[in-house]
Formats: structure tokens, C-alpha cells, sequence
């Protein structure tokens, strides 16, 4: 509790970049610690808390366990790219960063009517970096971390769900991991994640994958929460409608995905100290 | 002015116009081609550079396993056999096999990597880590998402596991720098497997004659 506290107000005094330097050495490893995975069925459902507004990177000092510590009630949702960076671009003039936003919003909605709170990473024509979105999921407490993204190729109509490579970490005195490692601890969280909704976007888009792939995203390594990254084939579509026909199977299928694996959930004890 | 004066000026303003029509066009040839030079950028002339201190061996061919694109709904990536001069060293061995994949196959809609991207220069560390330095195209041309990024990687990393087994994993630069991703979404900060079996010499089986 009094590391906790001496972090907090360490971080209010410092800028952004030097407050990530500590969260690299604060935060995280948190789960990794406290995790504990156990395949149990629980079927309470959580309180939401309806004014949930998408948390700045600064706010992801604050990492209190709170009442609800241990529960999944949140969903972090990433629609990439945004500002000068469009993502992958169709020769329709469809641009990936366009298509996420609007997919955002279904899922968003979607995922909300199963009770979660969602936290967007976005919610205009921004471009936050890799680890300013990452910093929104590491804040939360009882969250689950969501980037949507289009292809360029793949089999028009169909989704894919990735989730982060094994990455190697190597033991510290200090027991805890890097920033750049924040994701380890909770790749077989990802996975289990991960084949809930690619289970779900199979069932509704034929010749989608049956379960997750491995792949090295970027955005889901420095993320220190159950991390998966959904991405729909393509913005090359002669018809910009046919990508916009899959948005609500989409939100619906990472709804029920995120709700089944809700139970699998379960996080026990304190940010930042490991058993 | 005397009409001998006006003649005399408008045949002189004549041949000024009908050497401009002769000189200009050459001119104009002239310039193009002096800034075609110039557009040679510093990329290139490494490129050259490396080529030129790259031998082709001249051994015995040997089968070689390069991974493209399947272009079926199976396995993402298909083995094609082609016959090679292989070098016995890896680091040429190396340069000799991502060349190869980088000049694609016979159907060019199984490409896994830009036609524009070069092979910079490789390097192999003693611990196995081996070091693809690609130009900058190799970022810029890839159609971008984690599908067709991942695909790229894999086509790389197979062909290199296949041909040269000192290479545990992999470093990808692009121009001689780190970069955090290929094109928007694979990670490039990290490495990548190529053999986790120990390292021993390239099993080189020469091809049947004929």
C-alpha cells in the first residue's frame, strides 16, 4: 500500500515519459502475480458504471485495486490508427482508420448491453501511440483489451483473432516485468480470450479460422490485460457496404466472446505484488 | 531602321530560334538524365555495393525450399523446390535464399514481400541471431495488416529455416535501423524464431544431374 501511494504521488509530479518509466516498474506485473485462472462458473452479473469516459494516459497512475478488483467489467476497445495514419487503405478509397471507428461504435454498443463498461482508446480522429493505448488498458482494474483493425488481404467476409507471440521474460530480483513485456502474464488469459470470440465470428462468417492465431502485434505486447486483436478482411471490397454488413455480426460475436470468457476471469489481490 | 537592318535582324532572330528547336530538346535529355543520377539514392548504391561483394558461387546446385504465398484457402504459405548454387557459407547462403524470395515466383500474385523491397545486407551473430537489413520499401509496399505483415515474416523466417540452420532467430532492420513495425501493426522490435534446434552445418544435397 505505501509503494502503491509513494508511486502515485511521484507520478502526479512527473511528466508523461518519466511516469511510464515508473509504470514500467510499477504497474504491470500486477496479474502476474495475482492472477489466478480458474475455469469456474460464475454467473453474477457486475454493476456498471454508465459514466465511464475513455481514461487519459496520465490517469494510468491511478491503478487502485477497487471493490470490484478481481472481476472482468471492463472493455478496453482500440479502433487503430486515426490522426495521418489511415491503416490499410482500399482502392474504393476505404480507409482502415474510418472502418474501425465505425465498427467501434456497434461493438461498443453491443458489448454494453451484455453489461460491460467500455473504454474507448479513441473517440475522434486521433492517433494515440502504441503505449498511449496500451497505458488506458493497464489503468483499468477487471479489464479486457480489444484493437479492431481491417487487412488488406485475406478472404473478403471473414475475421481473424490474433493473439500476442509467446514473449521471453527473464526473471528480475525485483519480481517485476518490463513495460515492454507487459503482456506475458496474461497470454494464456489472451488465448482463452481469443478462441471465445474467434469461435463466435466463425460461426457468424464463413471461412473464418475455427480458433486464435499467434501473431507479434505490436499493440498487444505492452498491454498488461487479457489482449486480442480482431481484424476483418478487407478494405480491397468492390463494395464498401459489404464491410459495413459485418459490423453488427462482428460487435455481436466479440460481445458474446468477451461475455463467455467472463467467468474465466478471475484476478485475486492487490496491483503490483505478486503472491 | 534601313529595311537591310530589319532583314538581317529577323534571319538573325531566325537561326536563334532554330537553334533553340535543335538545342533545347538535347538540353532537356540532358537534365533528365543528370537527375536520374541523382535520384540514385544512397540505398542503391549500397545495394550495388553488397551485390558486388557477393560473389555468386558456382558449386553444385542444390535444392532449395522458398515459402510463398499458397494462394489456396489451406496453409497460408507453400514450399516451392527450385535448384540453387548454394554457398557453404550461411551468411551468403543467407543473402542467396531472401534474394531469391525477394525476386518472387513465377505467379506473381503469390508474392509474400514487395517487388521494390532489396535485401540490404545480412549478418550472423555468434549466439545464431541473424540480421536482415531490408530497404525502406519492404515497409512502404507491403499492403498493410497483421495478416498479410505476419505472412511477410513467416515467408522469411520458413525459407531461412529451411535453408540455412545456423540461424536461430531473426532481427529484421529496415535501412539499417530498428523500427517498431513493419507496416503499422507487426513488431519488429523483437526477434523472430527461425530454428530452435541447435545450429549444425547446411545439410547440402546436390541436385540429380539432368
Amino acid at each position: 500500500m505505501l509503494l502503491g501511494m509513494r508511486f502515485h504521488l511521484q507520478i502526479a509530479f512527473l511528466s508523461w515519459g518519466a511516469a511510464r518509466r515508473l509504470l514500467a516498474l510499477a504497474i504491470p506485473f500486477i496479474a502476474c502475480a495475482t492472477l489466478s485462472f480458474a475455469e469456474r462458473a460464475s454467473s453474477s452479473e457486475q454493476p456498471v458504471d454508465a459514466s465511464a469516459q475513455g481514461t487519459s494516459a496520465s490517469q494510468a497512475a491511478i491503478s487502485l485495486p477497487s471493490g470490484q478488483a478481481g472481476m472482468l467489467n471492463v472493455v478496453v476497445l482500440d479502433p487503430a490508427h486515426g490522426g495521418v495514419d489511415y491503416g490499410a487503405r482500399g482502392t474504393e478509397g476505404v480507409r482502415e482508420s474510418e472502418v474501425v471507428m465505425e465498427f467501434a461504435v456497434q461493438v461498443r454498443r453491443a458489448l454494453e448491453s451484455q453489461g460491460f463498461q467500455v473504454v474507448q482508446t479513441r473517440l475522434g480522429n486521433e492517433d494515440p501511440t502504441f503505449d498511449e493505448r496500451s497505458a488506458v488498458a493497464n489503468a483499468q482494474q477487471g479489464a479486457v483489451f480489444v484493437t479492431l483493425h481491417v487487412a488488406s488481404t485475406g478472404l473478403p467476409g471473414t475475421a481473424r483473432v490474433y493473439v500476442n507471440e509467446d514473449l521471453a521474460v527473464e526473471p528480475d530480483v525485483t519480481r517485476l516485468i518490463p513495460w515492454e513485456r507487459a503482456q506475458a502474464p496474461f497470454l494464456s488469459l489472451s488465448r482463452k480470450l481469443g478462441d471465445l470470440v474467434q469461435g463466435q465470428l466463425a460461426q457468424r462468417f464463413k471461412g473464418s479460422p475455427g480458433s486464435e492465431q499467434s501473431a507479434a502485434v505490436r499493440q498487444l505486447r505492452t498491454t498488461a490485460a487479457p489482449a486480442i486483436a480482431v481484424e476483418i478482411s478487407s478494405v480491397t471490397v468492390e463494395n464498401r457496404n459489404d464491410l459495413d454488413r459485418m459490423a453488427p455480426g462482428v460487435a455481436d460475436a466479440i460481445a458474446k466472446g468477451v461475455a463467455a470468457f467472463k467467468p474465466s476471469y478471475v484476478v485475486a489481490g492487490t496491483a503490483g505484488v505478486k503472491p | 531602321m534601313s529595311p537591310n537592318w530589319r532583314t538581317r535582324l529577323i534571319i538573325g532572330l531566325a537561326f536563334v530560334v532554330g537553334a533553340a528547336a535543335i538545342y533545347l530538346p538535347a538540353l532537356r535529355r540532358h537534365v533528365k538524365r543528370t537527375a536520374k543520377l541523382v535520384q540514385q539514392t544512397e540505398e542503391q548504391a549500397r545495394r550495388e555495393l553488397t551485390q558486388a561483394l557477393s560473389p555468386t558461387p558456382t558449386g553444385p546446385r542444390v535444392k532449395t525450399k522458398l515459402f510463398w504465398a499458397s494462394g489456396t484457402e489451406g496453409p497460408r504459405l507453400a514450399a516451392v523446390t527450385v535448384e540453387l548454387p548454394l554457398a557453404d557459407d550461411p551468411v551468403l547462403r543467407a543473402k542467396q535464399v531472401l534474394n531469391t524470395l525477394l525476386a518472387g515466383p513465377v505467379d506473381s500474385d503469390l508474392r509474400t514481400l514487395p517487388p521494390d523491397a532489396a535485401l540490404l545486407e545480412f549478418y550472423l551473430l555468434p549466439d545464431g541471431t541473424g540480421i536482415a537489413d531490408f530497404s525502406e520499401a519492404l515497409g512502404t509496399s507491403i499492403p498493410s495488416g497483421i495478416d498479410s505483415e505476419q505472412l511477410a515474416v513467416d515467408s522469411i523466417t520458413r525459407t531461412l529455416e529451411a535453408n540455412v540452420p545456423q540461424v536461430q532467430r531473426l532481427k529484421i532492420l529496415i535501412h539499417g535501423q530498428e523500427v517498431d513495425t513493419l507496416a503499422g501493426h507487426l513488431d519488429l522490435t523483437e526477434t523472430f524464431v527461425v530454428n530452435t534446434k541447435p545450429a549444425s552445418a547446411p545439410a547440402v544435397k546436390p541436385a540429380k544431374a539432368g
